[in-house]
C-alpha cells in the first residue's frame, strides 16, 4: 500500500545571520490512507515546521532545505506557489491553534468559508454560501443559519474552533493536519472539539495529523505517534507501545513527567534535567544525549537512525542504538 | 501549621464597563462573588476552572491588586481588603505573585542580577555590600550558576526565565506567594522542573502558596487543598485526596472527567459538558451552573445553593449535595 504523505529526509534551515541553523534535520515520516497520527513534541521541535512545509506556509527566512514529501505522486517540496493554491484546502487542509488571529475579524464567518468553496471549487456565490450554512452544521454550530452571518468576535473560542474546523474541511481534504487544534480552549471545550474532529474523519474518510505537545490528549485519539525531539523523530509507534513500551529515554522522560489523575500524588514528578538544544547550537550524534541518562560515548559520534524494538510490535521504532540493543538483550 | 494565615470572607470583584459601539449602555462583570475560605499556613491551596470563573481575580484581590467591590481579606488578622497603596506597601514584601508568562515579566533592559536585586534594595533587605552574594543564593534556591547574574532575559529559556521570576518573588523574603498560572506556559518536561521546584522551596522556607492553573493533573500533584469555581463562585473546596477521589459538585465531576488520561485504553465513561461557560456579564439566576448541569431541576434555576460543609473540610455549593453518603444524583428529571 503506498502510503498517502512519505516524508523523507526533511531538512529545514532557519537563514540567520551567522549562516542556516538547521531545526528540523532529516525527519522521515509516512501517512497511510486514514490514519490518524500524533506528532508530539516540545515547542522549538520542529513539529509544527515540518507540517507547514508540505504546503508552502513556511515563514520568511525558513526554508525547506532537503529531502522529499510524496503526496499523490508528486513531490510536494518541489511545487510552485500556484500548484501549492491548488493542494492547500482542497487536498491538504489546515485547522491551527488560535481561531481568534485566524479568522478574519471584518467578514462573517459565513462569507469566509464560502470564499474558500469559491476558490477551491469554483463554487458560484450563492451555492458556496448555501454550502458553508451545511458546513457549519456539520461542526455543530446551532442555528447555522444565523450563525454563518455572524462576526468573529460574536463567536466563543470554542465556536470559533469550529468554524475553523469548517473552513479546514470545506475543500473536503485527504489529509487534515491540525496543529494544536485545542489548546487555546478550556478542557471542557477541548473535549467536545476533540470528540467533533474523530467523528468527523471516520465521516469523511480522512487521515489526520495532529500536532500536539499533550500525550495525555493524544493517547485516545492517535492510531500512531511520533515523537520528534530537536528536529528529529526519536520515536515512532502504533499508540498502545508507545505508552506500554516507550523506549527512546526521551519518551520515557515525557511520559514520567506527566502529572496524571491516577496514581499517587504528592510527590516530586520525576523531570529530565536541561533544555532541547537550540538552532544552530546542535550537538554532534544523538541531539537528546547531552540531557540522557544512558548516553554512552558512542552516543556523541553519529545521528542515530529509526531501527526496529526488537520483541515489540513490527511498526515500533527507536532512533537510539543503545535501548535497541538492550531490548534485543 | 493549622493556623490561618489569610481569611476570605465574601469576597466579590465587578467591574463596571461600558459596552456597544459608542459605550452608551454599561454592563457589569460579575467576575467574583461571595468567595469564602482561609489559607492555612504552610499549605498549597489551588484554584481551578475555566477561563473567566475568576480564579486570577480572586489572586488579585487577595493581594488587593483589586480593589474588592466587597468582602473582607484578614492576613494574620489583619484586614487588608480596603487598604491604600501607601498602607499595603509594608505588606507587600509577604505577599508576592508569579505570573504565567515569563517573557513579559520581566524587564527585557535588566540584567537578571539587576532585576533581582531591585526588591531586595528596594524593601532594604541587604546592604550594598551583601547584595552580590544575596543574588547569589537566590540564584542558587532556583537551581541557576552565578553567572546567570550577568545576562539578560532573551538569552534564557522560558523554564529559566520563569525561574528567575520565582527566585525574584522569593527576593522579598515572602510569607505567601499566589502563583498565577506560573506553569502553564511551559513544557512538559520543564513544568515538571518548576513544579519540584516550588515544592523544595516551600519545604525550605514555609511558604504558603495559593495555585492557580487550569490544569487538574498538575494541581493534584502539588495542592493539599483544592477550590473548583465556576462563574465567579466557588463550586467545591476539598482537601486534594478527596476532591479527586469522592469528587461531589456536578461540575467538578464533569471537569474531572473532561481530562485526557495518558493512557489509551483508559476506558472512562467520559461525562461530556454540552454547551459553553455563559457570560459573566449576565450570569445565570440560581446556580450559576444550572445551564449545563445533568442533573439540575426547579430550585436550581431560582435559588442560589448554600455553601456547605458536607465532610470535614468538604465544602460543597449544591442544591443535590447534603451529604456526602446522600447524593441525589438519581431520580432527577
Amino acid at each position: 500500500m503506498t502510503a498517502l504523505l512519505d516524508i523523507r529526509g526533511l531538512t529545514i534551515d532557519i537563514a540567520r545571520d551567522g549562516g542556516p541553523a538547521r531545526v528540523v534535520d532529516g525527519i522521515d515520516l509516512a501517512i497511510q490512507q486514514g490514519e490518524s497520527v500524533g506528532i508530539v513534541g516540545e515547542s522549538g521541535c520542529g513539529k509544527s515546521l515540518t507540517m507547514l512545509s508540505l504546503v508552502g506556509l513556511l515563514p520568511n527566512r525558513i526554508r525547506a532545505t532537503g529531502g522529499s514529501a510524496m503526496f499523490g505522486g508528486r513531490d510536494l517540496l518541489k511545487l510552485g506557489p500556484k500548484e501549492l493554491r491548488k493542494v492547500r484546502g482542497s487536498e491538504i487542509g489546515f485547522i491551527f491553534q488560535d481561531p481568534m488571529t485566524s479568522l478574519n475579524p471584518v467578514i462573517r464567518v459565513g462569507d469566509q468559508i464560502a470564499e474558500a468553496l469559491i476558490w477551491q471549487k469554483g463554487l458560484a456565490k450563492e451555492a458556496a454560501q448555501a454550502r458553508a450554512v451545511e458546513l457549519l452544521e456539520l461542526v455543530g454550530i446551532p442555528g447555522p443559519a444565523e450563525r454563518a452571518r455572524a462576526w468573529p468576535h460574536e463567536l466563543s473560542g470554542g465556536m470559533r474552533q469550529r468554524v475553523m474546523i469548517a473552513m479546514g474541511l470545506a475543500g473536503h481534504p485527504r489529509l487534515l493536519i491540525a496543529d494544536e487544534p485545542t489548546t487555546a480552549l478550556d478542557v471542557t471545550i477541548q473535549a467536545q472539539i476533540v470528540d467533533l474532529v474523530r467523528e468527523l474523519k471516520d465521516k469523511m474518510q480522512m487521515a489526520v495529523v495532529w500536532i500536539t505537545h499533550d500525550l495525555a490528549l493524544i493517547a485516545g485519539l492517535a492510531d500512531r505517534i511520533a515523537v520528534l525531539y530537536a528536529g528529529t523523530v526519536v520515536e515512532d509507534a502504533p499508540v498502545s507501545a508507545i505508552f506500554e513500551r516507550p523506549t527512546h529515554p526521551y519518551t520515557r522522560g515525557l511520559l514520567a513527567s506527566l502529572p496524571t489523575l491516577a496514581g499517587a500524588a504528592m510527590e516530586r514528578l520525576p523531570s529530565i534535567g536541561g533544555t532541547p538544544p537550540e538552532p544552530g547550537r546542535r550537538p554532534p550524534g544523538c541531539p537528546f544525549a547531552p540531557r540522557c541518562a544512558h548516553a554512552v560515548a558512542a552516543c556523541a559520534e553519529a545521528v542515530p537512525r529509526l531501527a526496529p524494538v526488537p520483541g515489540s510490535d513490527p511498526r515500533h521504532r527507536v532512533a537510539c542504538p543503545v535501548m535497541t540493543e538492550r531490548a534485543a538483550a | 501549621m493549622t493556623a490561618p494565615l489569610i481569611e476570605i470572607a465574601g469576597l466579590s470583584k465587578r467591574f463596571d464597563l461600558r459596552v456597544g459601539a459608542f459605550g452608551e449602555r454599561s454592563a457589569t462583570v460579575h467576575a467574583l462573588d461571595d468567595f469564602t475560605a482561609t489559607v492555612i499556613e504552610g499549605e498549597t491551596l489551588s484554584l481551578v476552572g475555566e477561563s473567566g470563573c475568576g480564579k486570577s481575580t480572586t489572586g488579585f484581590c487577595l493581594l488587593n491588586l483589586h480593589r474588592p467591590t466587597g468582602g473582607s481579606v484578614r492576613y494574620r488578622g489583619q484586614e487588608i481588603a480596603g487598604l491604600d497603596e501607601d498602607a499595603m506597601r509594608p505588606l507587600r514584601r509577604e505577599l508576592q505573585i508569579v505570573f504565567q508568562d515569563p517573557y513579559s515579566t520581566l524587564n527585557p533592559r535588566m540584567t537578571i542580577g539587576e532585576a533581582l536585586a531591585e526588591p531586595i534594595l528596594f524593601h532594604g533587605l541587604a546592604t550594598k555590600a551583601d547584595l552580590p552574594a544575596r543574588v547569589t543564593r537566590l540564584l542558587a534556591d532556583v537551581g541557576l550558576t552565578p553567572r546567570f547574574a550577568n545576562r539578560y532575559p532573551h538569552e534564557l529559556s522560558g523554564g529559566q526565565r520563569q525561574r528567575v521570576a520565582i527566585a525574584r518573588a522569593l527576593a522579598c523574603e515572602p510569607r505567601f506567594i499566589v502563583c498565577d498560572e506560573a506553569i502553564s506556559a511551559l513544557d512538559v518536561s520543564v513544568q515538571a522542573q518548576i513544579l519540584n521546584l516550588l515544592l523544595d522551596l516551600q519545604e525550605k522556607y514555609g511558604l504558603t502558596y495559593l495555585f492557580i492553573a487550569h490544569d487538574l493533573a498538575v494541581v493534584r500533584h502539588i495542592s493539599d487543598r483544592v477550590g473548583v469555581m465556576y462563574l465567579g463562585r466557588l463550586a467545591e473546596l476539598a482537601p486534594a485526596g478527596a476532591l479527586f477521589s469522592q469528587p461531589m459538585h456536578p461540575y467538578t465531576r464533569a471537569l474531572l472527567s473532561a481530562v485526557p488520561e495518558p493512557d489509551p485504553k483508559s476506558a472512562r465513561s467520559r461525562q461530556r459538558l454540552q454547551g459553553e461557560v455563559p457570560s459573566p456579564l449576565n450570569p445565570p439566576q440560581g446556580c450559576r451552573f444550572h445551564t449545563r448541569c445533568p442533573i439540575a431541576r426547579d430550585a436550581c434555576r431560582s435559588a442560589v445553593p448554600a455553601w456547605r460543609e458536607v465532610a470535614t473540610g468538604h465544602h460543597v455549593a449544591c442544591h443535590a449535595v447534603s451529604a456526602p453518603d446522600k447524593l441525589n444524583w438519581e431520580g432527577t428529571e
